[in-house]
Formats: structure tokens, sequence, C-alpha cells
């Protein structure tokens, strides 16, 4: 049978067997096999069909089972509640119960059927399995990134365009309500729909940028300390897959009627709020999964992996911010895990935790989610600092000004970032004897986050500056992150948040946080490291006109939020009066938010198609003396053929004769003469 | 050492001329009240700060990208040098300085802000989805509006009656959340007459963005009077203008009592039912009767929502509008629905 015939007869019998399926649920359920609203009825069916086009192409393939096993998953859930509720002489159908009880089976089916279970399962039984290296025999090269595999630079690349596709999603939401707000007045949204979209938008892109630094950190750590994979392997995967079914449950919300707390899902209002809320928290809890296990194979991969000769003080600095991290993941993510689930409880089972009347108490849900929450933001920028500290020396020419500063900066504000959650609360009503003590330990995050910056300087300083994309990238990431940095203090210092807090200069302040610590530093990363990964050029010009929307774009556009925000701009809201006379700043935001968004797309456009068609890029463009770019492009699989050995400093440019590492008996110094002519 | 000189003369030119531009930019709305006044003085120290430190760093950052840029065939490397450990030291201990000074400086500011006083007029506010209401204790006085004599301490004891939602007048700079089953408490004293806003800063579901109420600050006198008035025993001297007109009374109280956060005013569907064509029409119930919406219907509804409810709408609409509207205000109310066709 040709190809194309059996795409279209598996999205055909797939579409056919997915509105079977719904009518029959609905049917075993006691409700009447059609609703009025047939919306969810074509949903499924599309669903099912695009499911049956990928098995079509190739019924091996990872993603498309994964699907069908999490379709799988709901049906038993759903049939396990009705009958569960029959039994105990309940009405059979409740929407809420039997979706809530399905959600938690769902992510399970999921990995069962992508294979992130299998050989954990054949173990149980005694059969050996090895470790898979390559695409499975007979099957295409692609393959391997459309299901389970072990490798870690095959992960990396998954974790990081699912990244990059869950930051599309939620670029859009803020596209859509940015427009919303360009005038007064609901224009095109519904009050729902924005407060979901809201929540949606802040969500899926706090699950895209931890992806992305899950995709930066597997690719990279491995390579850099000079292993030849992550210490588990399996693991690793398993990381990576069962974030896919937990971003699909957060989507789902949307057809369950969204909800409308935001992404903190403060109780009591997500208690009492649609029941989207319950697929949010449910996916977020399967999500927490992903970020504590990558954590325990970053640690493991960094403490015991290392290349002889690298000692802790020797490691690339990018390995710091990401050990620094993986610290805040594995005792961290717990919380927002706990919190979450204890709604859905408060929720579905009526224990009373946050409710006063039942003896709860609505302030404990800040504590737990900011205990996490809080340290989260850290998980999200260190690695982007890392990259910072690890591209400046390359394109300066020169070494890392204060290296261990630098590495115990990152330690320092890892600790430091799990004393200063109750900041998030100094409006909440919580004593004094918690407010001060509080706005000491935030303030104090200043002094290691300055010694990043002014380190970074010294690193700048009597250098030999170039710049390629990647540089530009670095630059912005400075000149961002200053702004949220700069706007911290405010809001740290109590009297003044008091007039800051949940205002849109809040907003301003965090987006910089994320542009700055983030954003910039994952595309310098992308842009960076491209040529070692696709083995192929960027674009330059593409990369400059990227680099120059999102830059302008954003610098516009967190200062005047900061700026609306002083004028009394409240976040989140849906509509704004106008005689605050904000409506200018309001046009301005949205300009330079489709600014980024453009300029994000062109960058999308240059890797996807630079991928393809870009120049075949040499072994080592930028001059770095990282061990990676000491191995042809792309990477082998099995990276380094034997271990390198540690036998210098890793920043020493500058320093004629030095060596970082000694390969295969040959002696790597990083050749300033391969650079590209300005 | 020469570039060292060029960066730092142009790190003072800039940063001076940066602080001329900032401190001459209106930051922040109206200064409303003393709290204002304390937390506008310790925001334009930290704005000092901060103009300083983006000068410094973004001044040695375009320095360096502009005089140490590499030219063009050039393949030399920069300078070698890995740190300086008395730098680092000087960067650490400074900053560190300064952020306690600055954690000290608003644990002062703080404590004025929350300061009691003897004679301190009492409200006690309550949140609740997607309205405030305000109650004068001393003289049983209910309102949707908030009073205030101005140059007058204030103690807010809010409540909320469903979820968390937030007290916060720009103007007055102060904020506090109201959390339900507790109860919170915030001072301030009004110091510029005028009419603000109360608008809810925390997130607290559909109509979030329009939990808004006024707020007038009045001169000691004019307070007097509305206290007289809506206790019923105002005498108004001769010559003093009539009753203000029924219709403006009801569209007021419609925006300060939150009711068009679920009822629209031109035909679309919220929470509630709309207003517009309201009057005058047959409405069926959620028992399957009728009723024709005449000015009793409407006054029942607003007094006890619950006792005929329009069938595909919830029983959701707070109860104690009979006691916190004043019969003008829901006469005004009923006009003004009539005026929405």
């Amino acid at each position: 049978m040709p190809t194309w015939l059996r795409i279209v007869l598996g999205f055909l019998v797939g579409a056919a067997l997915g509105a079977v399926v719904f009518v029959g649920v609905r049917a075993v359920g006691g409700l009447p096999p059609l609703a009025d609203d047939l919306r969810p009825l074509y949903a499924m069916a599309v669903f099912s069909g695009i499911i049956g086009l990928m098995l079509g192409i190739d019924r091996q393939l990872g993603l498309p089972r994964g699907l069908v096993g999490m379709a799988t998953g709901f049906v038993v859930g759903i049939l396990a509640t009705v009958g569960i509720r029959s039994l105990m002489g309940l009405t059979p159908w409740d929407t809420e119960s039997v979706w809530v009880v399905a959600s938690f089976i769902a992510p399970i089916g999921f990995l069962l059927g992508v294979g992130a279970l299998s050989d954990w399962l054949r173990w149980i039984f005694g059969i050996h399995t090895p470790e898979q290296h390559g695409p499975p025999p007979g099957k295409p090269g692609w393959f391997r990134y459309f299901g389970f595999d072990q490798n870690h630079k095959v992960i990396g690349i998954q974790y990081t365009v699912t990244g990059i596709l869950l930051m599309g999603i939620a670029g859009t939401l803020a596209m859509i309500f940015r427009t919303e707000l360009l005038a007064p007045g609901m224009q095109f949204l519904q009050l729902d729909t924005f407060n979901t979209f809201i929540g949606m938008h802040g969500i899926i892109m706090i699950a895209a940028i931890l992806l992305g630094v899950g995709g930066m950190a597997n690719y990279l750590v491995p390579l850099m300390v000079g292993a030849n994979d992550m210490a588990f392997p399996r693991l690793n995967g398993f990381a990576f897959w069962i974030a896919v079914p937990s971003a699909l449950l957060i989507i789902m919300a949307v057809f369950f009627g969204g909800w409308d707390t935001g992404w903190t899902g403060y109780a009591p209002l997500s208690v009492r709020t649609f029941m989207g809320v319950n697929f949010f928290l449910i996916g977020i809890f399967f999500f927490g999964f992903s970020s504590i296990l990558g954590a325990i194979n970053l640690i493991a991969t960094t403490l015991m992996m290392r290349a002889p000769g690298m000692s802790l003080f020797r490691m690339p600095i990018f390995v710091w911010a990401v050990l620094a991290t993986a610290f805040i993941q594995l005792t961290g993510t717990q919380f927002i895990g706990l919190s979450f689930l204890m709604v859905v409880l408060e929720r579905n089972l009526n224990m009373g935790f946050f409710n006063a009347a039942m003896g709860g108490d609505p302030l404990l849900f800040q504590h737990l989610f900011w205990f996490y929450s809080h340290p989260a933001v850290y998980i999200f920028i260190l690695p982007g600092l890392g990259i910072v500290s690890e591209l400046l020396p390359v394109f300066s020419r020169k070494p890392l000004f204060g290296y261990k500063w630098i590495a115990l900066s990152s330690m320092a504000i890892a600790l430091l970032g799990f004393m200063v959650w109750a900041h998030h609360m100094f409006t909440a009503g919580i004593p004094n004897a918690l407010r001060l003590p509080f706005m000491y330990t935030t303030m104090l995050v200043a002094v290691p986050t300055g010694v990043k910056f002014f380190s970074w300087l010294g690193t700048v300083w009597r250098g030999k500056l170039f710049f390629p994309t990647p540089m530009l990238f670095v630059l912005a990431s400075i000149a961002v992150f200053l702004i949220g940095g700069l706007t911290g203090p405010p809001l740290a210092t109590v009297p003044t948040d008091l007039h800051l807090h949940d205002s849109y200069f809040v907003v301003g302040h965090f987006h910089a946080t994320m542009f700055g610590g983030f954003v910039f530093p994952f595309f310098a990363a992308l842009y960076y490291w491209f040529p070692k990964v696709t083995g192929r050029m960027y674009n330059e010009r593409l990369g400059r006109i990227h680099f120059a929307l999102q830059t302008t774009g954003f610098y516009i556009m967190s200062l005047t939020m900061a700026r609306t925000g002083l004028l009394g701009m409240r976040r989140r809201i849906a509509d704004y009066d106008p005689a605050m006379n904000i409506q200018n700043l309001h046009i301005i935001m949205t300009l330079a938010g489709f600014a980024i968004f453009i300029g994000v797309l062109i960058g999308v456009y240059n890797l996807v198609v630079s991928a393809r068609r870009g120049e075949v890029a040499v072994m080592n463009p930028w001059g770095s003396r990282s061990p990676e770019w000491q191995l042809p492009s792309p990477v082998p699989e099995h990276n380094y053929e034997e271990p390198f050995e540690v036998v210098g400093e890793p920043y020493d440019y500058g320093l004629p004769g030095a060596v970082y590492v000694r390969m295969n008996g040959h002696e790597k110094a990083g050749a300033p003469a391969a650079l590209p002519a300005q | 050492m020469r570039h060292a000189i060029n960066v730092t003369i142009i790190i003072v030119v800039a940063t001076f001329a940066l602080l001329f531009i900032a401190n001459n930019v209106p930051w922040m709305p109206v200064q409303a009240s003393v709290e204002a006044e304390l937390i506008d003085r310790l925001f334009s120290l930290h704005i000092d700060t901060i103009v300083f430190l983006y000068v410094l760093v973004n001044g040695i950052l375009l320095y360096s990208v502009f005089v140490f840029r590499r030219k063009k065939d050039d393949p030399s490397e920069g300078a070698y040098f890995h740190g300086n450990t008395r730098l680092e030291i000087l960067w650490t201990v400074l900053p560190l300085i300064t952020v306690i000074y600055f954690a000290i400086l608003g644990g002062n500011v703080l404590s004025k802000t929350m300061a009691a006083a003897d004679d301190e007029l009492q409200v006690i506010v309550t949140g609740r989805q997607w309205a405030w209401a305000f109650e004068y204790p001393e003289w049983g006085i209910a309102s949707t509006e908030l009073n205030l004599p101005v140059n007058r301490r204030v103690h807010l004891v809010l409540y909320s009656d469903d979820v968390t939602h937030s007290f916060w007048v720009p103007e007055f700079r102060v904020k506090q959340d109201t959390v339900p089953g507790q109860e919170k408490h915030l001072r301030l004293t009004p110091t510029q007459v005028g009419t603000y806003k109360v608008r809810c800063a925390e997130l607290c579901g559909t109509s979030h963005a329009y939990m808004e109420a006024p707020v007038n600050v009045m001169t000691a006198e004019d307070f007097e009077i509305w206290r007289q008035k809506r206790l019923g025993i105002y005498v108004p001297p001769e010559g003093e203008a009539a009753a203000e007109d029924p219709v403006a009374v009801g569209q007021r109280v419609a925006t300060s009592a939150g009711c068009i956060a679920c009822h629209s005013t031109d035909g679309s569907a919220l929470v509630g039912p709309t207003w517009k064509g309201l009057f005058g029409k047959t409405e069926t119930l959620a028992d399957g009767s009728t009723v024709v919406v005449d000015e009793a219907y409407l006054h029942e509804s607003i007094v006890d929502p619950a006792a005929k409810l329009v069938a595909g709408f919830q029983d959701v609409m707070p109860k104690n509008y009979g006691d916190i509207l004043t019969e003008a205000e829901i006469t005004g109310l009923i006009e003004y629905i009539k005026t929405l066709q």
C-alpha cells in the first residue's frame, strides 16, 4: 500500500473510531449519545484522526502510540469511575469526577503507549534489555525523535522543540489578549475567555521554559563534562515523555470551560472556578515528575561522570548553573505538586484545606505554592545566566572574570531562593514578623546577582569582542535582565510594594527577568550550538533581524508595562477604566508585543530552514575551548571515542599555549585563527 | 587606565543627565494620602539608585562594545586576566550595605504607614465577587461608596465573603488583600479632597476587572452632611437645590454597587439577566410560571433575589442589597433600568 493511502486511511479510520468511542462512552455513562453541541465530538474525531494519520506514516511511531495510550487511559478512567459510582449507588455520571479520575490515569496510558515504561516492565519479568543506540533497525533517522529514545542528544532536541512549540502556543495567546487590551471595553473576547487565556499563557510559558531548560541541560551537560550519555538514560527519556501528556492535559482545560485563577491557582478561587481548572492542576502535578527526575539525572551525571581531571572548579560554567538549578528542582517541585493536589482534593472530595469555614486556611495555599514557585524563577533564569557566562568569554576572547565567584553566586541564589517566598504575600495580610525578615532575605538576592553582572562587565572589559547573532543575544540578555534586576528592590521593599504589588509594574518586572534570564539566553544558545547540533550554519542576516525586533520590542514593552503599573494599572484585568488615560500605553505595549512575536517567528523560520539548507558548518566556528567544539558537527552518536583529560582552565583565552582538554593524545586549545571575519 | 577614566566620565555625566530626567517625570498618580508621601519619597530614592546602576552597567557594557571590538583581520586575543578578588569583595560588600540600608528604611516607613491613632474612623470593608461594601459601625451606616473625611486617620477592617480580593486605591498607594474567614487591617490618612476608585488587585474571577467602587474624600463639613443624610437626620438649609435626579442616582449605584459586573446594559449575556429591554418584558421563572417585569418585581428582585428567579440563571446574587442600599438608591436603580430600552 502506498504511503499516502495509508495516511488517508489512517486519518479516516482514526476519526471514525474516535467518534464511536465518544458516543459509546456517553452511552455507558447514561447520557444521550449525542449532545446538543457537536463541537466536542468533532474535536475528538479530528484528534483521533491525527493519531491515525501518524500511525499511517509508521505504525511503530512512539508519539501516536502514546496518544492512543492516553485516550485509552481516559476511557478506562471514565469507565472505572462510572462503574464505582454505580456500585456506590451514586448517579453513574458526574462530569467533573469522571474526568478528574481519568486525568490521573491518562498520563500513565501515554507513558505505556509511547514505550517509556517498556524496559522497566520487561525487567520485572527478568527479561534483559540492552541500551538502544541509534534509530531502531530499518527506520530512518528522524524516526527516533518521535518516540522513546535514550540518547541525551535526541532527548535534548525533543525537549527543545517541544519547548519552542509550547512557547508558540503561549505567545499566540498573549497576542490575542494583548490585542483585546488595545482599547477599553471588551472587543472580541468574553471575560472568562480572557481570564482563561492569561492563566494558560502563564502556565504554558512556564512549562515551555522548563522544557527549554531541560533541552539545553540534557544536550550540553554530558558533552561538557565528557560523558557519553546521562547517568540514567531510560529515566531521562521517561522524564521528557511524562511532560508531553502533562502539557496536553493543561491545554485540554480550555475544552472544559477553562479556569479563571491565572497560573497561580490561588485557593479558594481555584476551588470555586470552572472544572477546567482540574486539568491545569493535574497537568502540573504530573509535569513535576519531569522536573524532579530530570534533576536527579543531571546531578548524578555532573557529580559522578566528569572526565578525568575535571574538578568542580574546572567545569564549564554552564554546568555549575545547571547543578544549582537541579538542586532547586529536586527539592522544591514537590511543593507545587502538593498544593495543586490539595486543591483537587478540596474540589472533588470536599477536604477543606483552604476553606476557613472547615478550619482550613486560604493563606496556606499561598505559602505552599510560593515555596516552590519563587525558587522556580531561579530554575528558569540560572541556566540562562549560565549561558551568558559561558558565551561571553568566547566572544570577548578573554577569560571569564571571577569564575569561582560566578559559580558560587549561582549556588547562593539557589539557596537564598528558598528563603524569600513570602515576598509574594506582602499584601496578603501576613504579620510583620514575617514581612520584615522576608524583606531582608529578598534584598540579599541582589548581592549574588550583582556579582554576576559585575563579573560579566569584567569579562568584556579590554576584550576583543565580535558580534555574531549569539553574542548579540547575550548582550541583550544582560541589558534586559538588568531591567528585571533593577525593578526588583522596589518590589522587595515592603512599603513601596504596597503600591506596586499585583500591578503592571510586577508584570514588567517578571517579564524582564524571564526574557533576560531565559528567552534571550535561550536564543543565544540555539544560535550558538546550532552548527554543532545540525552541522549547518544559520542565516546571519535573519538572525540579526530577529535580534533587532525582539530586543527593541521587548525593551519598549517591559518599560511601558512598569510605567503603566505605577499609574495604577492592575495585573490580569480584561478591561481597564478609560478615565485612567492609559490607552496609548496599551497600544505601545501591544505593538511592541507583536514586534517580539514576529521576531521570534523569523528566528524559528531561520533555524528550521537552515537545519536543512544552511551552509555546512566548520567544526569550531567560534574558536571555543569547550570540549564539545572539538568534536565533529553534528556530534557523533557516542560523543567521545575515548574519554578526554582536563589539563587546564576552561576559559584561558588570551594565554598563549594554554590547554583545557587533551583528546586522543592531542591538546585542544580553541583556535582564534578560525574566527569569522567581522 | 585611559579607558577607566573615559568610562568614569561617561558614567558620571550620564548619571546626572538621567537623574535630572528621572526626577522630573511624574511616575505616580496623584498623592492623596500621608502614606503616599512616605512611600513616594522611598520610591524616588529607589529610582535614584536604579538610575545610577542602570548607567553603570550599560555604560561599561556599551563602552566595551564600541571600544573593545575586534578589528578586521586582527587574530589576537583579549587581555589576559582572570579576576580580581579585591574588586569582587568590593562589589559584594557595597551592594550588601545598600540593600540592608533600603531594608532598614523600608521597615521604618512601613511602621509609619501602619501607625494607629486615637481618633481614627473605623470602616468595615467587605469584598465579594464582584463588588465592595462599606460599613461605618459607629453610626450603623452601610454604603456602596467609600466616603472619607480629609485629614483624618482611617482604620479599615477588611473581610471577604468568598475568595481573596485586594483593596487598592492607587492614589493612596497602600494595598491589602481581603481573605475569606480572616480579618485584615489597613490604615491610611487621606490628604486630598477628590474622587478616586478602589480597584480589586487580586484576580477574583469573571468580572474581576469591574470590581471597582468610588472613593470620595470630602471636607469634614461635607462628610458630616453625608452622614446626616444617610441617617435621615439632615435638615437642608434654606434654598438648597432639590434632590438629585433618580436616574443619575441609579446609574451611579449600578457601578458602585457592582450591579454591572453581572448585569449588562447593552443586551449581552453575563452572569445575570441583561437590563436592556428588561422593564415591561415578560420573564419565565425557574418554576415555569411567568411574571411581567414592573417596579414591584424589580424591587423584590433587588432586595430578595431568590424569590422569583428567572429561568436559566443561578441563585448567586447577594441577598443584602436591601441593607446596603437606601430606598432612594433602589428607586434610582429601578428608574435607571426603565431607561434602558
